[in-house]
């Protein structure tokens, strides 16, 4: 018998995971042994430190490039890169979720077991302070990601699926207002994300009966084999697609979008939006430049034809939306097209124009949900797109500002939206991907609209009587807002330095 | 001083202009209005400065420089400016004072803040200078999006009772083309060698393969022909320029739609010669449609606004087939014409818009033998009606006679149906001069106080450059016509077409066979 071999683990490389999943172990002691008055602060200074940490962690590494724990974990460019994005993200999001001042006791309920609409939920709606577990899953959810852009087999990718997108469906489901609908999405959330994640395990193992091995460059090897019967590869390539297509929302797996954008709470709906957006395009990229490659004239119709849908459906479905939540969902769901077009162009460009655009798009995003959370009245956020009439007159600067995010969205230069589309659009034309562009261009053309309706919406109409006030935002949420414009403009105007680091990451290691 | 950065210096100082009106106070009106107006003022004497250390005789391009921006993608800061683009920037500096000075009063009537408005007219300024001072086509598309967003707000904010509708339809009309041009611009980039410079397009543009080339003509040329704009894309401009203040409709017709026909001249035919020359009769047909179609609708309107955008409408029917026929006396011809109908109607909507103030409606049925009233202004406006209609003495006559003869050499009969058009101009023209200043008195516009006041100082002085201009590039254009001429010749080189000898020659040629 064989001596059993312990896989060599490179500490340093894993670094950053491990400081966020033992810190929020950490969180969850807290929760047990302080006082509930003293617990938010400590738990956000808690978050903000591991996130912080772990960031300087991923920079000191920035040179790694190597497969270690067994061939479980790469960490090569674009991991660095796009943990890298998500722990930037992630600190932003984290703001967000921190923002105890716009709202008496913060975004969250107090306990999630209250029953909707009893004399408790009412007390606790009142003033009772939000829960603080959000801190822990927070800080699990983007360790999942992480891993999950890392994971250099199939099985390992599986599991950091499940370790961040179980805390995300829990978070959803823990508004302070509205709570039925925060429940009622983060139900639906679960499980059409347990379907996604059965297709994703099925498929796993259908690739595992079709190449014998979970590693994505076993998987490699046994697709240039052409020796091999090609049926269950496409089986199991579909079956995993449609799990990470789902994570993405690419049309038809994204109609849990909308809904799940529009009741979680809505720093968790930013945080989604940004961060699960880099883990789930992360793990794409990985899967499809890795492992399938050699299939690639494949399934690039067939991606190419689900990129044209989810732009279509996007663009479209956004024009009719009267929720400032749902259209961002929907629009969401259309750059999620866009950035589809970048991955298919399947060439470096590709590879690093479709990270560039997961950067700039989501600081736009984090800033356009953040200033969501702003516009309040007596029943909480007012997100029906007509009480946001003539916000331009009483609040001029919170009107330039959104505006500025929504020129970005439709991708007007001097915004980072512009250069990120140039990105993957010249990148899927170099690619011969040519159709794919021509498409992208109608949709943006499409989505100009119901961008430029808000506009309308907040300069042009009068205000009516009920028109919502915008709260001052507190310290976090503002800083979170500096910090998303600023990068929207910074990408717009200087995108060299990100692009060219977008570059130096462009080159996976198998 | 001909090292002297005049482009990005010019370029820029709009925009800092722009961000210091925005920040004077509301109730500091007049501070605004003056500050914005002797901003202009810097701003037309540095172009001053520039038109004079152009060499007419010197190279092509003059004046360039080019700063790093983007390198991976080779997209630099890069401005350098040709005569076509001088004499426009030279418009542009003239315009913008007189359009400021023409709106002094403009945004009291309305709620809204008189210091926004100028600081938006001062960054429109802006992006107009960047787009035609730009030689690198990232920088150039940059500017020809961004330029959108301060003319939607000042129609949006400022304009008339159907400013939203107006200004949502200007602004996605522009972004569509915009965003064909945008791919376009993508296709030549990859297929261009990864370089966004004009001068090494314009030197690799003949490698490009013949279908791609068309495509990519198709893609900017639909940009500009909305732009412009020319026949069936125009619908846009009738609104746009009927519920946009006065002074912003004259920039909108007078400067911003020449980034259309610029683009043609510089983008299009340069850098894919052989998809112009493929395409130019259908551009041309456009154009003749243009002329009498848009004539025809001007002569129908009972707006004087609407009416004033239909007739530049026609105008850039002109402009276009003057462009296509590739002459060089039509393509002078051409970008003459895009000055002069920038003074013609920049003057006509501005004048317009002295009476739209004091009668306050739009409507030709509102006014009737105004004349009586206020006749040295009635008198203006029949001065700028006869302008535009290219009168003989007034600039437009030998804009259009140069396209019209440019046009003849090569395709006599569509020179021939666009005559019909100045007989058309003189019958719309003619038409509402008489409707609106002569004839009988209307009894309701005595009952207006504004009425009775003739024009005013502030006016004339805002009417007479303009007005002495038109006089006098009616009379010796050749200080312009010497400064176009090279340019349009260089890219009649481009597109590989020769002027055809004088038809004397020819006739003589045969007879010796």
């Amino acid at each position: 018998m064989e001596d059993l071999q312990l896989p060599s683990i490179d500490y340093g490389a894993l670094l950053p995971m491990l400081i966020l999943f033992g810190a929020a172990c950490v969180g969850i002691l807290i929760e047990v042994f302080t006082p509930r008055r003293s617990r938010n602060p400590i738990q956000l200074t808690l978050g903000f430190l591991a996130v912080t940490a772990a960031f300087v962690a991923v920079i000191v590494q920035h040179s790694t490039r190597k497969i270690t724990i067994g061939g479980a974990v790469a960490v090569d460019g674009p991991t660095v890169f796009l943990q890298g994005a998500i722990l930037v993200l992630g600190l932003v999001s984290l703001m967000l979720i921190g923002e105890r001042s716009v709202e008496r006791g913060g975004p969250f309920v107090s306990q999630a077991a209250i029953t909707v609409g009893s004399q408790k939920d009412l007390k606790q709606a009142g003033d009772q302070p939000g829960m603080t577990e959000v801190y822990p899953l927070t800080l699990f959810a983007l360790g999942g990601m992480m891993l999950f852009v890392a994971a250099n087999d199939l099985l390992t990718m599986f599991i950091a699926l499940e370790v961040f997108s179980l805390p995300l469906y829990l978070l959803c489901a823990l508004a302070r207002r509205r709570r039925l609908l925060s429940q009622e999405a983060a139900l639906k959330y679960f499980l059409l994300g347990s379907y996604a994640s059965a297709f994703f395990l099925f498929g796993v193992a259908l690739v595992y009966g079709f190449s014998g091995g979970i590693s994505l460059s076993q998987v490699h090897a046994a697709v240039v084999d052409p020796q091999r019967s090609q049926i269950l590869l496409y089986a199991g390539l579909a079956m995993i697609a449609i799990g990470l297509l789902f994570k993405a929302a690419l049309a038809p797996f994204h109609v849990w979008t909308p809904d799940v954008y529009q009741g979680a709470p809505t720093p968790i709906t930013a945080l989604m939006a940004a961060c699960t957006k880099v883990a789930a395009f992360g793990a794409l990229l990985r899967i499809l430049y890795v492992a399938f490659d050699g299939v690639r004239w494949d399934f690039q119709p067939v991606l190419g034809a689900i990129a044209v849908l989810t732009m279509l459906v996007g663009a479209i479905l956004a024009v009719t939306q009267t929720d400032m939540k749902r259209l961002l969902a929907y629009s969401s769901v259309a750059n999620a097209g866009y950035l589809l077009v970048g991955v298919l162009a399947l060439n470096e460009e590709g590879l690093s124009g479709t990270m560039f655009y997961l950067v700039a798009y989501g600081f736009s995003v984090l800033a356009a949900f953040g200033m969501v959370t702003l516009v309040r009245d007596a029943d909480g956020e007012a997100t029906h797109l007509a009480r946001w009439a003539g916000l331009g007159r009483k609040s001029p600067l919170f009107a330039a500002t959104f505006t500025f995010i929504l020129l970005a969205f439709a991708g007007i230069p001097l915004t980072s939206g512009f250069t990120s589309k140039f990105a993957v659009f010249g990148a899927a034309v170099e690619g011969g991907q040519t159709w794919l562009v021509i498409v992208g261009v109608v949709t943006s053309m499409l989505l100009a609209f119901p961008y430029l309706r808000v506009v309308v919406m907040l300069w042009l109409s009068e205000p009516g009587e009920s028109t919502p006030t915008v709260s001052i935002p507190g310290f976090l949420t503002s800083a979170a807002l500096v910090i998303g414009v600023a990068a929207t403009f910074a990408l717009g105007v200087m995108p060299a330095p990100l692009i060219d680091l977008t570059r130096d990451a462009a080159q996976f290691v198998r | 001083m001909k090292d002297f950065p005049f482009l990005s210096i010019l370029t820029l100082l709009p925009l800092v202009g722009a961000i210091a009106v925005a920040f004077i106070p509301r109730h500091k009106a007049e501070l605004a209005k003056t500050v914005a107006f002797a901003w202009s003022l810097v701003v037309l004497v540095l172009s001053v400065l520039m038109w004079i250390a152009f060499q007419v005789d010197g190279d092509r391009f003059q004046f360039r420089e080019s700063y790093a921006w983007i390198p991976s993608w080779d997209a630099r800061f890069t401005f350098a400016a040709d005569g076509i683009a001088l004499v426009m920037l030279m418009l542009i500096a003239i315009l913008f004072p007189v359009v400021i000075l023409a709106s002094w009063h403009d945004v009291e009537k309305s709620n809204r803040s008189a210091p926004v408005y100028f600081a938006l007219l001062l960054a429109f300024e802006f992006t107009m200078i960047g787009v035609f001072a730009a030689a690198d086509i990232f920088l150039f598309y940059v500017f020809f999006e961004v330029m959108l967003i301060p003319m939607y707000f000042i129609i949006g904010s400022f304009g008339g009772p159907r400013r939203q509708y107006a200004a949502v339809k200007f602004f996605l009309y522009s972004l569509v083309g915009g965003l064909f041009m945008l791919a376009a611009v993508i296709g030549l980039w990859v297929v261009g060698g990864h370089t966004f410079d004009w001068a090494k397009l314009a030197e690799a543009a003949g490698s490009i393969d013949q279908d791609t080339a068309r495509w990519l003509f198709l893609g900017f040329f639909v940009a500009f022909a909305i732009k412009a704009p020319f026949f069936p894309f125009h619908t846009w401009l009738p609104d746009a320029g009927g519920a946009a203040p006065a002074g912003a409709a004259a920039l909108l017709v007078g400067v911003m739609d020449k980034v259309g026909t610029f683009g043609i001249l510089r983008y299009c035919l340069s850098l894919f010669p052989e998809a112009s020359r493929w395409f130019a009769p259908a551009a041309l047909v456009l154009g003749v449609i243009g002329i009498i179609y848009a004539a025809l609708l001007a002569v129908g309107q009972n707006d004087l606004k609407r009416l004033v955008s239909y007739t530049s409408i026609a105008h850039f029917g002109f402009i276009g087939i003057g462009i296509f026929a590739f002459t060089t006396q039509a393509g002078t011809g051409s970008v003459l014409y895009m000055v002069n109908h920038g003074l013609a109607t920049g003057l006509l909507f501005i004048v317009v818009g002295m009476f739209v103030a004091r009668r306050g409606s739009n409507l030709i049925s509102d006014f009737g033998g105004a004349g009586k009233l206020v006749p040295v202004l009635a008198g203006v406006f029949f001065f700028a009606g006869l302008a535009s209609l290219a009168l003989p003495g007034t600039a437009p006559f030998i804009s259009e006679f140069l396209v019209l003869i440019g046009t003849f050499t090569v395709h006599p009969a569509y020179a021939v149906v666009a005559t019909a058009g100045i007989i058309l101009a003189a019958a719309y023209v003619l038409w509402m001069v008489q409707r609106t200043t002569q004839g009988t008195l209307n009894p309701a516009l005595t009952e207006v106080p504004e009425m009775k006041k003739d024009i005013t100082l502030r006016e004339k002085v805002v009417v007479a450059p303009l007005i002495l201009l038109i006089i006098l590039l009616g009379f010796y254009p050749k200080p312009v016509t010497d400064v176009i001429n090279p340019a349009v010749q260089a890219t009649m080189q481009d597109v590989g077409v020769e002027d055809p000898g004088p038809t004397a020659v020819v006739a003589n040629e045969r007879v010796a066979r």
